[in-house]
């Protein structure tokens, strides 16, 4: 069952990597109501990053598609993140999550979901050939005492 | 990204700033090969002391790096590595391929 969220955000924007930096910091300021670490917020934007890197460049290879992204705050301080695209899908999700995969050629190093892995508690990759890919993400952040008065 | 090149007695720096994303690394890669290509440098360093962000397109541009030099069989350091890049070098295990300091 899907967890209600306490708030949410949805963006759209066109498979153009000049969105990749955009798409981080729409993030980030939407994490900050969290009151995350410094930490915790570049692990957020390294894995947004990942994601939204992979559906420009392996979803859409040749024409500029829809890019979708979802960020919500979930109850017990844990931020989801979903990032989907229409494009041409991963054959094999399996291979894909192997670190050093790559199809993207030499100016990719094959280690994208490796880091998102890493960086967030879970991933979850949905996709199929000609239908697109879905990925959620989803990081609890450390509760943070609040200074007393 | 910029990259800024400074050569003396055939050790080759290159510094990095800004954000080494997908979007940034693109032109990177061929302004990195360009720079050894026109020094063939004997040590290359890589300094990211004014790196903001790095996600695994950095890996890519460290690893052609490292290749390069070892075809020219000279040295490669990475340096002043922020901790966010450094996770990113962590999680892929690329602090056990590349001498990072």
């Amino acid at each position: 069952m899907k967890t209600k969220a306490i708030n949410e955000m949805r963006l759209e924007f066109p498979s153009r990597s000049s969105n990749e930096g955009f798409a981080r910091a729409a993030v980030a300021c939407f994490a900050a109501q969290m009151d995350p670490t410094i930490n915790e917020l570049e692990d957020i934007k390294t894995a947004v990053s990942e994601a939204v890197t992979n559906a420009i460049v392996h979803a859409y290879p040749d024409a500029l598609g829809k890019v979708s992204l979802k960020a919500r705050v979930c109850p017990d301080n844990i931020l989801e993140l979903t990032v989907r695209d229409l494009g041409r899908g991963i054959p094999d999700v399996e291979k894909a999550r192997q670190p050093m995969f790559t199809t993207g050629g030499e100016e990719r190093s094959g280690m994208g979901f490796t880091i998102m892995e890493s960086f967030m508690d879970k991933l979850l990759i949905r996709s199929a050939p000609g239908r697109g890919t879905t990925v959620t993400m989803r990081k609890r952040l450390s509760p943070r005492i609040k200074a007393s008065k | 990204m910029e990259i800024q090149a400074k050569t003396s007695d055939r050790n080759l720096l290159l510094e990095l700033s800004g954000d080494i994303d997908h979007h940034g690394a693109r032109n990177a890669l061929r302004e990195l090969e360009l720079a050894i290509d026109a020094a063939l440098p004997k040590k290359l360093v890589l300094d990211m002391k004014n790196v903001t962000f790095m996600d695994s397109s950095g890996i890519a541009l460290i690893l052609r790096a490292q290749q390069r030099m070892n075809l020219l069989d000279g040295g490669f350091l990475v340096c002043n590595v922020p901790p966010q890049a450094k996770r990113v070098l962590q999680a892929a295990s690329v602090d056990r391929l590349v001498s990072i300091r």
